[in-house]
């Protein structure tokens, strides 16, 4: 019987760090003005797109967002069993000089991140990159740091943390599983 | 799955319409690592394609290249002859080479229906079909699809005529295959000397005038008449096949819809399409050529890795 | 020089048609010859008994069209080898075409043919001439001279006679000698560049095909010669509706025509070619359900008079190619009786009595052979078989050459017991 989720973040709760996630994003980048955000595939994107709502009332600068897929930039595509579907990468404009801010929802091994540089240096040379994720869950494999971190969570073996957007998943939560015997 | 399209892509007429429609959503994405200033990806680091091409071919094989070195693939190109006369290696002897020497990948093109199968059969690599005699092009096929997906949303109910030369045409094959399988509803046009005797089979309205293809039809694909056609006594004269099915300006503006207007090239402009209509607003030609590459792209991605131990030992899922 | 026992066939079913003959009992062969059939006959001494319960007991089957590839190939089967094969198939004659290299077009290559086929020790060789020198479809060989020396019939086989003028002159100058003229029907502008039947499997694997009506032309165009001059023209391996209607005409005229068909044409249909494989190309090619269906109607009704093999061995470094450019041809001896008792007469569709009559009375009527007889006094020719019994057909254990035939792995009914030519054993099944 798997174990039911923990909620660690109902929709106000998340609503709330999104909100001091954009404000220190701003507060770090000294203001709007060379500022980019670019979320990870999938959900990083809708986060990015809030942290942008956010900034937008509160600063009344529009952000720009890109979008970045980094499928094709994995470590391991040859033992991750099935294909990985590859999302749409969109990053419209150059990057050069830019702060640029990674966005993601969960940061685990690091390895998204370290594929997600390497892809943004194909891209051009920011004058500087940050992360900014919802979820830090510990368990890095790579020197891979999160600037703003919404919540670290403390996730024991073999459980998992979830982030859930309203744009994809009809709700807004970020949920743990500590691991039962899994289905 | 692990090997979503298995080992190989030797045509369209075995894909699934999910196998096909996997290929294109993933080929869409692809599209704009050519708009980047460094068009590449590390994805296929380390592999080596070769590219073995029995056939001359300017387009094919460099559109295969640029997908291949996007991908950041090792290539290496043999373009060799085929004829029974100057026959160097058997096709059999030359798959054991490429055994030998731990290709990853074949993209072949050759002048003998089934010989891209043939190689499947014999070697390890993956092997991707770029034109077996007058069999398949799946690669062609699918660029077509994906440049028609994009045009109209989706292919369901669509109507798409295949112009030309249908009986010795493996764009054509795989043409009807791949619009069948996507539900779109496929006609051919052409003069009866150029389409297959059993072509009522294969499902598809036949058209004996152009004028009426154009007038049913959502989107023409307008296949290449091949110059040994007329020497071969299928048709009595380019001058002929154009005066009676070349897609001209003035049949093209009878159309009661906006017609899309496509081409696998290279044209005979004149000869099966006139210029102004290949260079017209209808034309989506070069948009064939641009999706030519992404869609090469992703058949390389789908099938790279296909490592039947690794994926045993797989265990996938998130690991971010 | 051992001596010929005699032999004793004991409790098979003797089935001869030609005697009108089906019944359990024994025959006895003495001095290469049928001397008694019966019921429980005597066992003389020093007679060698084989037990044939449960077994049938016919004259031997005789193949009137295969190819033994020698002289010129005999990489891929020599006339001693394809003898042994023959005689494996339960073929105690067979008749060797002549598109051999050189082709066997005169008195000497005959000669050697019949030379190699006595050597062989195994079944009877028959040699079938050219019908024009080198098979150019020229000139005239000398069927007199040919016949003379040994020859049984005429053919161009591999190829058609494409001059109308030459097929009549042949049939006419075949008269002089009473011998058949075989002919292989295939419009060569229709046909140029086919690879299979032309048909939805060619179009959806592109390959070019050949059309029935590329046989059909040229069959009633042999049929109205064979009217105009009298002669016995013999349509070699009929695959088609339409061909078969066109002999139910001629026949129905009284013209001399006889025709045979093989057992792939009564068996498989153009889907065996799916995957390209090669061991499924042959010519004519494999047709349509809807031909295969008439063929064998056509056995049925003795408009097809004779079943033959049209065995053509090939090497696998040749079959082993893109398919348009294999080599036509599959190899049949050894899969003819099973393919044969598996397709017809288990399907109802004909007797093991017109099968053995079709296989063996029949061409040796038509092609004025010794032997589809057991008639008593009539050379031991026989041949033993077992119609209900199942076996993988395994071509590695061959004794042709040839290893390219389309039904390797098959389960096939119907396995040889035993052949005798001349009262001699030329083969038993192991086991």
């Amino acid at each position: 019987m798997p174990a039911a989720p923990t909620v660690v973040l109902n929709a106000r709760a998340l609503e709330r760090t999104v909100a001091r996630m954009a404000d220190e994003i701003v507060e770090r980048a000294d203001g709007t003005e060379q500022l980019v955000l670019v979320g990870i595939q999938r959900r990083g994107v809708q986060i990015a797109d809030r942290v942008a709502k956010v900034i937008a009332d509160r600063e009344g600068a529009q952000v720009p967002r890109g979008a970045l897929d980094i499928t094709l930039y994995r470590d391991d595509l040859q033992t991750v069993g099935p294909r990985p579907i590859i999302g749409k990468t969109d990053i419209p404009w150059a990057i050069d000089g830019k702060t640029v801010v990674i966005v993601d929802d969960v940061l685990y091994t690091g390895r998204t991140v370290r594929a997600a540089l390497d892809e943004l240096a194909d891209f051009g040379r920011p004058a500087r990159i940050m992360l900014a994720v919802v979820v830090d869950r510990g368990g890095r494999e790579l020197p891979i740091h999160a600037d703003v971190v919404g919540r670290v969570v403390d996730v024991p073996k073999g459980g998992r943390v979830d982030v859930f957007v309203s744009e994809l998943d009809g709700r807004d939560e970020v949920t743990l599983v500590i691991a039962g015997e899994e289905g | 799955m692990s090997a979503p399209l298995g080992k190989d892509l030797l045509g369209l007429e075995h894909l699934s319409a999910e196998q096909i429609t996997l290929i294109l959503d993933t080929a869409d994405p692809l599209r704009e690592i050519s708009e980047r200033a460094i068009k590449k990806v590390p994805t296929l680091r380390g592999a080596t394609v070769l590219n073995l091409f029995y056939e001359p071919s300017t387009r094919t094989r460099t559109s295969f290249e640029f997908a291949e070195k996007r991908m950041s693939a090792d290539t290496v190109n043999i373009a060799t002859a085929a004829s029974s006369v100057t026959k160097g290696e058997t096709l059999v002897d030359t798959a054991k080479n490429l055994e030998a020497m731990k290709i990853d990948m074949v993209v072949i093109r050759h002048p003998s229906s089934g010989a891209a199968r043939f190689l499947a059969e014999r070697i390890e690599s993956n092997v991707i079909n770029a034109g077996d005699g007058m069999h398949e092009h799946p690669t062609q096929g699918l660029l077509d699809l994906l440049t028609l997906r994009r045009k109209f949303g989706t292919l369901k109910g669509k109507r798409v005529c295949i112009v030309g030369d249908v009986l010795h045409s493996r764009v054509a094959r795989s043409n009807i295959w791949g619009l069948t399988k996507l539900g779109a509803d496929v006609a051919v046009c052409g003069p009866r000397t150029l389409l297959p005797a059993a072509i009522a089979e294969f499902g598809v309205t036949v058209f004996d005038r152009v004028e009426a293809a154009i007038e049913w039809a959502d989107a023409l694909n307008v296949l290449r008449l091949q110059l040994e056609r007329m020497t071969g006594g299928y048709i009595p004269s380019l001058r002929e096949y154009n005066r009676v099915f070349g897609v001209t300006r003035e049949r093209l503006d009878r159309s009661p819809r906006d017609l899309v207007i496509m081409h696998p090239g290279p044209m005979n402009r004149g000869v099966e399409i006139d210029s102004d209509v290949a260079d017209g607003p209808h034309s989506v030609i070069l948009e064939q050529v641009t999706n030519g590459v992404a869609v090469r792209m992703a058949v390389l991605y789908l099938l790279a890795g296909h490592a039947p131990a690794l994926a045993e030992a797989a265990k996938g899922g998130d690991r971010s | 020089m051992t001596e010929l026992r005699d032999v004793v066939l004991r409790g098979g079913r003797l089935l001869d048609p030609s005697s009108n003959l089906d019944g359990v009992g024994d025959l006895l062969v003495r001095n290469g010859k049928v001397e008694a059939l019966g019921g429980n006959l005597g066992t003389p001494d020093g007679a060698e008994v084989i037990d044939c319960k449960g077994q049938v007991v016919t004259p031997g089957f005789i193949d009137v069209h295969c190819h033994l590839r020698e002289p010129g190939r005999e990489d891929v089967e020599t006339i001693q080898s394809g003898a042994r094969a023959a005689a494996a198939g339960g073929f105690t004659a067979v008749c060797a075409m002549p598109n051999t290299d050189p082709v066997t077009d005169n008195q000497a290559a005959i000669g050697f043919v019949l030379k190699q086929g006595r050597a062989a020790n195994a079944a009877r060789v028959y040699p079938i001439g050219a019908i024009s020198i080198g098979q150019k479809g020229e000139r005239l060989a000398e069927f007199g001279e040919m016949v003379h020396a040994g020859a049984v019939a005429v053919s161009d086989d591999g190829k058609p006679v494409v001059s109308a003028q030459l097929m009549r002159t042949a049939l006419e100058y075949a008269r002089t000698f009473g011998i058949p003229v075989a002919d292989h029907c295939e419009e060569p502008t229709l046909a140029a560049g086919g690879a299979m039947h032309e048909g939805f499997v060619s179009a959806r694997l592109g390959l070019k095909g050949i059309p029935a009506e590329a046989e059909e032309i040229m069959a009633i165009r042999d049929i109205l010669l064979a009217r105009l001059t009298g002669g016995h023209v013999h349509l070699c391996h009929m695959s088609t509706k339409g061909s078969v209607e066109l002999i139910r005409w001629g026949k129905e005229r009284g013209i001399s025509v006889t025709a045979e068909a093989c057992p792939h044409h009564l068996s498989l249909t153009d889907a065996a070619v799916e995957g390209y494989n090669t061991n499924a190309k042959m010519n004519p090619p494999l047709r349509s359900a809807v031909d295969v269906e008439a063929v064998q109607q056509a056995v049925k009704d003795g408009t097809i008079d004779v079943l033959a093999t049209d065995h053509a061995p090939h090497h696998n470094d040749e079959k082993s190619r893109e398919f348009a450019d294999a080599p036509n041809g599959i190899i049949g001896l050894e899969t003819a009786l099973p393919v044969n008792v598996t397709w017809l007469v288990k399907s109802g569709i004909i007797s093991l009595a017109t099968l053995v009559e079709r296989m063996s009375c029949a061409p040796a009527r038509l092609f004025n052979l010794p032997g589809g007889t057991l008639r008593r006094g009539s050379a031991a020719d026989i041949t033993v078989f077992d119609p209900d019994q199942a076996w993988t057909v395994d071509p590695a254990a061959f004794l042709t050459k040839g290893r390219n035939t389309p039904y390797g792995g098959r389960i096939l009914h119907g396995r040889v017991g035993c052949t005798l030519v001349d009262g001699r054993i030329v083969f038993r099944k192991m086991g």
